[in-house]
Formats: C-alpha cells, sequence, structure tokens
C-alpha cells in the first residue's frame, strides 16, 4: 500500500525541491505528488506518496519538519485520513461497447466529460485502489490512455500546528556584538 | 527613518548590525559592486587563495569562538568552489554564513558568463539558502541567515546575491525582528523526561558518558563537568568533543571509536547505560552497530529531533539545548543524590574501567634515528600543556594528534570530523589566527592535505599571522596506505607523494622561516623555537614513514575487538 505523507509548506521559490531533494539525496522514487495553494496563498499542502520502511519514514519526516520552509509534515499513513485521487481517461468505445462502458462508469461514480464517435473522455475520483479497480476495468474494453492526478489527502485528525514566533533581530546597532554567536 | 543606499552598501550595514567584524573572501565580476562598497568599510576582508579555503577559514573563526563565520564568493566557479567547505560546515554543524554573488537576474538562465546554479548546488550542502532577486529583501534575508546558521543545530547558511541587488537603491529601514514560523528551535527539554534521566543515571550500574560536539556547540562544557561528577561516571570525548572535559579530569577516559582507546572503546562495549550528549553515533565511534553497547541503555540529549534514534533507539530521548537541559539534570541529581547509598556497582566499575585502562594505555616506542609521529604529537602536547589552538588536516596525523594532545577547553581542537576534508587544516588555522591575534594556533597537517592548502602561506604571511604550521612529512598518503598495507596486502597503490618540494624553500619564498627537522633528538628545540617565534613559521618533521595509527577497530568491526598494535610482520605477508 502507497504511505502518503503530507506537508503544509511556504509557498516559496525551491521550498518543493527541498522536499523532493530528501527523498531523492536517500534514493527513494517519488509514486505521487501533488501541491497546491491552500486557503492561504502563502502557504502550499503537498501530499507525497511513496514507499519506504516505517524506520526510515519516520526519519525522513523528522528531515521534512526541519526544513526551514515547512510548517508541518505528517505521516498519514496509519492515522485517520481520507485519500482521494483525480483519474482523466479515454476510451475508445466502438458502438457495441458504448453502453457497457457508460454502465460501468456509473458504477464507479465516473463523469463522462466529453462524448466523440470514437470514444469517451471520463473522469473519476476515488481512493487509489478503486481507481486502479476502475482502469483495470476499462482496459478490458480496449485501449485507453490515463493521466492520474496523484493522491491529495486531508488528515481526520485536527493536528495541532506549533508555529514559532517572530524573534527579534538586527535592531541596535551597538548591541549586534553580542547577537553573533550561540542564541 | 529610512535611506536610500545600494544594495551593496545594504548588506555591509546587515551584517555589522549581526556583530561581523571578518569576511573571508574573493572577489570576481559580479561581486564588483560589493568590494567597492568594502573598500572604505570598517569591516576586515581577508583575501585567501582559493574559496573553499574563504570557507574553510570562516570555520577555523567560528570553531574558535563559537560566532558565525563568514566567507563571500563570486558567481559561479567562486561559488561552486565554496561547496566542499560548506558541506564540510554542515557535517560539523558549524554557524556559517556564506555570501555569493550571482549574475543579474534577468540573465538568470542564460548560461550567462560566470553562471551557476548556486541555488541548486548549494541546496544539500547547507542548512538553508536563498536566492536574493529583489533588493528590498536582503535585510531580511541576511538577519535569517545569521539567525538559522547560529540557532537550533548551526549550520551553513549561503545567500546568493544577483549583480542588480548589489547595485541597486533602495529606502533601507533597520530590521527589527524575522518571522520563520516552520523553523522550530526545541531548547528546553522535556521536565519529566529529565527527571527520568537523573534517576536512570543514579541507578546504573555501569554508566558511561559519551560527549560529543553538541557541548562545544552550546558552551555547555560547565555543565557537563558538573554532570561528569555528580554521576561520577567515566567519560568519553569524540572526536568533536575533544576539551569539552579537560583532558586531565579524573573522569575522562579520552576517545573511543576507529581509532579511540582500549579504555573507551571497551567501557562503550561494556556499559549498561549510555548518557549521549549531543553526540551522533557516527559509524566511526560505534563500529559494527550489533556489538555497540549490547548490553546498555541509552538516554539521548540533542537538540536535533533528526538525530533521536537514527542510529540507536533512545530509551529515553531528550530533545534540548544541552547549556539548557544539563543544569536542569544536575538539579535533579542534587535533590536525588542525598537519598542514594553506596553505588557498589559503580565501584566495580570504575575498577574495572581502570584495569582496561592500565592495560591498554596508548603506547608507542620512539626511536633514536628517527622521529615516531606519536612522538611529535607527545612534544607538542608537552610544550603546549593542553592551552594552545590545534587545528588539524585529515590523516594519520590527525588521529595520533587526537589521541595524544592534551585540551583543556573546548574550541581548542579543530578539526574536520564528519566530512574528513584534507586541506582542512590550514586554512582553518588561519581563520582562528584572525579571530584569537594573541593565542598560540598550530596547524598540524600531513604531506598530502598540506599541498591542498599551501597557496594560504600567502596568507598567513599577507596579514602577518603567526600560525606554526607543523607539517608531518611521512612521504605518504598514510591513512590510505596503512588500509592498504592491513587490508589490501600492502599493494601500495597511488599512495607515494614524490615531488614533495623542500619546505623550507618554500617558507622562504613566501617570506616567512621554515626548517625541517629529521632527527629525535632536535625534535623539541625546533618546536620550541617555532613556538617562540613571533612569525609565521613552518617546521617540516620527517617521521617514521610506515608507521600505523593503533589501536585500530577496522570498518565495520566491533568495538570490543579492536586491533591493538601492529600486526607481526609474519602476519602482513600473508
Ligand atoms: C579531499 C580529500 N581527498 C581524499 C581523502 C581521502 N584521504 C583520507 S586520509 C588521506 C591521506 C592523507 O595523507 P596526508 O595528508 O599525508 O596525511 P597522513 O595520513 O600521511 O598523516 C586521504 C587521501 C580525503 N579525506 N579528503
Ligand atoms: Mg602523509
Amino acid at each position: 500500500m502507497l504511505q502518503i505523507i503530507s506537508i503544509l509548506l511556504e509557498n516559496k521559490t525551491g521550498a518543493l525541491m527541498r522536499v523532493t531533494g530528501l527523498l531523492t539525496a536517500r534514493g527513494y522514487n517519488i509514486d505521487s505528488l501533488t501541491v497546491a495553494r491552500t486557503l492561504d496563498p502563502e502557504l502550499s499542502r503537498m501530499t507525497i506518496g511513496v514507499a519506504i520502511e516505517p524506520h526510515q519514514r519516520r526519519q525522513l519526516i523528522k528531515h521534512m519538519n526541519k526544513l526551514i520552509n515547512v510548517l508541518q509534515a505528517t505521516d498519514l499513513t496509519d492515522s485517520p485520513a481520507v485519500t482521494r485521487e483525480l483519474v482523466l481517461m479515454r476510451v475508445r468505445a466502438p458502438q457495441e461497447s458504448r453502453t457497457a462502458i457508460l454502465k460501468e462508469a456509473e458504477i464507479f461514480g465516473a463523469r463522462v466529460v466529453d462524448s466523440t464517435l470514437e470514444g469517451f473522455a471520463l473522469e473519476a475520483t476515488g481512493d487509489i485502489e478503486k481507481l486502479d479497480e476502475f482502469i483495470d476495468i476499462m482496459r478490458s474494453y480496449g485501449e485507453i490512455e490515463v493521466t492520474r492526478g496523484g493522491a491529495v489527502a486531508v488528515s481526520l485528525e485536527s493536528k495541532k500546528l506549533r508555529l514559532s514566533p517572530p524573534v527579534p533581530r538586527g535592531a541596535e546597532e551597538g548591541k549586534s556584538e553580542e547577537k553573533n554567536g550561540v542564541i | 527613518m529610512s535611506q536610500l543606499m545600494s544594495g551593496a552598501k545594504i548588506l555591509l550595514e546587515c551584517l555589522a548590525r549581526e556583530g561581523v567584524d571578518t569576511i573571508f573572501g574573493y572577489p570576481g565580476g559580479v561581486t564588483l559592486p560589493l568590494y567597492d562598497a568594502m573598500y572604505d568599510n570598517p569591516i576586515r576582508h581577508i583575501l585567501v587563495r582559493h574559496e573553499q579555503n574563504a570557507a574553510f577559514a570562516a570555520q577555523g573563526y567560528s570553531r574558535s569562538t563559537g560566532k558565525v563565520g563568514v566567507c563571500c564568493a563570486t558567481s559561479g566557479p567562486g561559488a561552486t568552489n565554496l561547496v566542499t567547505g560548506l558541506v564540510d560546515a554542515m557535517m560539523d554543524s558549524i554557524p556559517v554564513v556564506a555570501l555569493t554573488g550571482q549574475v543579474t537576474a534577468k540573465l538568470i538562465g542564460s548560461d550567462a558568463f560566470q553562471e551557476a546554479d548556486t541555488f541548486g548546488i548549494t541546496r544539500s550542502a547547507t542548512k538553508h539558502n536563498y536566492l536574493v532577486k529583489n533588493v528590498n529583501e536582503l535585510p531580511q534575508v541576511i538577519h535569517e541567515a545569521f539567525y538559522i546558521a547560529a540557532s537550533g543545530r548551526p549550520g551553513p547558511v549561503l545567500v546568493d546575491i544577483t549583480k542588480d541587488v548589489f547595485q541597486g537603491n533602495a529606502h533601507y529601514t533597520p530590521v527589527t525582528s524575522i518571522h520563520l514560523p516552520g523553523y522550530k528551535v526545541y531548547t528546553e527539554g522535556h521536565t519529566g523526561q529529565i527527571r527520568r534521566a537523573a534517576q536512570m543515571m543514579l541507578e546504573a550500574e555501569r554508566p558511561m558518558i559519551y560527549a560529543g560536539g553538541g557541548i562545544v556547540l552550546s558552551n555547555a562544557s560547565a555543565e557537563l563537568r558538573e554532570l561528569v561528577e555528580l554521576v561520577d561516571a567515566p567519560t568519553v570525548c569524540t572526536l568533536m568533543g575533544l576539551g569539552t572535559l579537560g583532558s586531565e579530569h579524573p573522569n575522562f577516559i579520552s576517545m573511543p571509536g576507529m581509532h579511540g582507546s582500549y579504555a573507551a572503546n571497551m567501557g562503550m562495549y561494556g556499559t549498561d547505560l549510555i548518557i549521549a550528549l549531543g553526540v551522533r553515533f557516527d559509524d566511526r565511534v560505534t563500529g559494527r552497530l550489533n556489538a555497540f553497547a549490547p548490553h546498555a541503555r541509552i538516554i539521548h540529549v540533542d537538540i536535533d529531533p533528526a538525530e533521536i534514534s537514527k542510529i540507536r533507539n533512545a530509551d529515553l530521548p531528550i530533545v534540548g539545548d544541552l547549556k539548557r537541559v544539563l543544569p536542569k539534570i544536575n538539579a535533579v541529581l542534587k535533590e536525588l543524590l542525598p537519598e542514594v547509598g553506596e553505588r557498589p556497582g559503580l565501584k566495580a566499575w570504575w575498577k574495572q574501567v581502570r584495569e582496561w585502562k592500565a592495560e591498554h594505555p596508548l603506547r608507542y616506542d620512539t626511536a633514536d634515528d628517527v622521529i615516531k609521529p606519536q612522538h611529535l604529537m607527545r612534544e607538542i602536547d608537552r610544550l603546549t600543556k593542553g592551552e594552545a589552538i590545534v587545528c588539524s588536516d585529515v590523516g594519520q596525523h590527525q588521529m595520533w594528534a587526537a589521541q595524544l594532545i592534551r585540551f583543556n577547553e573546548p574550541r581548542l581542537w579543530i578539526n574536520s570530523g564528519g566530512l574528513g576534508s584534507m586541506g582542512f587544516g590550514l586554512p582553518s588555522a588561519l581563520g582562528a589566527q584572525v579571530a584569537n591575534p594573541n593565542q598560540l594556533v598550530i596547524a598540524i597537517c600531513g604531506d598530502g592535505g598540506f599541498q591542498m592548502s599551501i597557496p594560504e602561506l600567502a596568507t598567513l604571511f599577507n596579514f602577518g599571522l603567526p600560525v606554526k604550521v607543523i607539517v608531518m612529512n611521512n612521504g605518504y598518503l598514510g591513512m590510505v596506505r596503512q588500509w592498504q598495507e592491513l587490508f589490501y596486502a600492502n599493494r601500495l597503490s597511488q599512495v607515494t607523494l614524490d615531488g614533495f618540494p623542500d619546505p623550507v624553500q618554500l617558507a622562504g619564498a613566501y617570506g616567512f622561516k621554515g626548517r625541517t627537522v629529521e632527527r629525535p633528538s632536535e625534535l623539541a628545540e625546533a618546536l620550541a623555537t617555532a613556538f617562540a617565534d613571533p612569525g609565521p613559521y613552518l617546521l617540516n618533521v620527517k617521521v617514521a614513514p610506515t608507521e600505523n595509527v593503533f589501536p585500530m577497530v577496522p570498518a565495520g568491526g566491533a568495538i570490543n575487538e579492536m586491533v591493538l598494535t601492529p600486526p607481526q610482520p609474519a602476519e602482513l605477508r600473508k
């Protein structure tokens, strides 16, 4: 099963690379990654799907939390959370299979977003395993092209977000001497 | 009150407000506006001869004082030359701020002359880095950089600044506060855990204190000493922690690990409680993990939560600044101690540790015809009495120096521990001497590593920095030769250093005194003369070429199975 890490980070140049760099530096592959602005446009929410052993994952998440641009990184793998993915799919549908395809689509709650003589464009959302099944079934009708959106997740627990307050710095010329040191 | 100022001037103003008095650097095309602003600025600029050495010198400055070291380089090759020094600072958690120039913002991405993706290249070489393309952001960024470098687990921070930012004008208003909501620094430690830790310490029968570079970084030596005396545990200091408990302290059991002492390693093997303070269970300390302290529980205090249980699971973790946490532990210990009676287990443990110490002290033979490297270190030790700043390069000489030279205080022993960068010794000594003009600063270099930083002899001369450069000349890349001898059937591949220049002529060419010493009988006098000289001085000490560092835990070996003495020639030949 895919493990899900959810990260709240500052919406700044290079912030994404800092997070993904922690994975690539350790030779881990990223299975899925989504990132977009949050309600606060200065922040982004990132969801990463990976397959890493628990000890390494714990270590990795500590390192993510150490990044200056990261406000909070949480492992959602074993905690209550909802994970969903969006799939867009083009399926070739000759006359004889059109009804069957639409029926399957309905079962999986997929919507038809475009229809032509050659076939359909479908949109489906759901949890990742359900979508895997849906894709398998559609494949049995012939050629398909699929773009998956990557997992997005929301935790069902409200995790307290601990933010650091502003710190005084750089203010008075005279006092600067003692600032240049261990705090 | 805001003032229209150039970016270059704003930068220097911010540095002054951070208390910066010295920059180690090297100029170039895009930093021209900055260097022009430096021309009549009171901050001192030390022109090094290679940017890598600017980073090493900034580290020497920082490691010897605790202040943030500052280095500066131009774009492209200047910035890439800094990288080793930054990674080195990262590995040893040394607060350094690196300032680099970048091509004009609108040229970024166009393969402009001397353009390099410094922001990308140094991302994993720093604790944090910045690219500044807007002069209005500069003051905030500079103050953030210094704060990040020095606080929490310290480390290097790089600020890449485009040329147009240096040139551009902005209304400068001094920054009074910075806000980094995602940057968490845990300093206080958990009260409950602190109490439990103190209890565990007094319950243990065979406690062992394992103190490292974190004690140096948090300036917690006095607090460590108090803890050591309250718990009365044998104490080892790592390569990064030497001096945190003075070498003369009765509880000091020297250094553990690959080239640690027998008593230190046997202690770490036999203990039932490791009190790990500002350490990271480095593989050079632990050897094979399943043979490291197999019977021990672990108390681990560190400011970095990512260090806890990284290598060895901590039975009792405390995340906090040692300077804040140790006094709290000490307070609980003082409260509990009156109720603790005899500690017979501890008594027996001490007896055992003393036996180990007596059984295999760090021992070496002297010879009449050739200077043994250990003899060199012992003489340095005898003359410096644990009071000099000793900056080492990387190799056999580093290990002998760590084993045999005493350090009464932290920040006297300066070496590249985590990265092991050859070329570190001379430039770090340069930086340390700049920061400590009246102290004896010695650079101990191998003949290999010395050749990586020879150009800095010019800087020493230039600034009248009286560093004593001791080249331990064994004619080999000794540490590599040792491994080839011991583990590759003595097939010596690419480790001879033929073509070494005559150092006396070399020193002379750079304008200061030098001398070659070959005979054991001359050594003491030669060292004393060098140390007493008011200027820089180079001593080329020819030592026994094929001496090996012992004791030794072979890589991946168990710490209780160390090789104590050189294998017999017969064993080597097979
Ligand atoms: C930049 C760099 N390159 C290579 C090494 C690998 N290395 C470690 S010790 C050593 C030999 C050092 O020789 P020398 O400076 O003569 O010191 P010695 O061991 O002889 O005392 C080498 C090559 C290193 N640590 N750093
Ligand atoms: Mg050598």
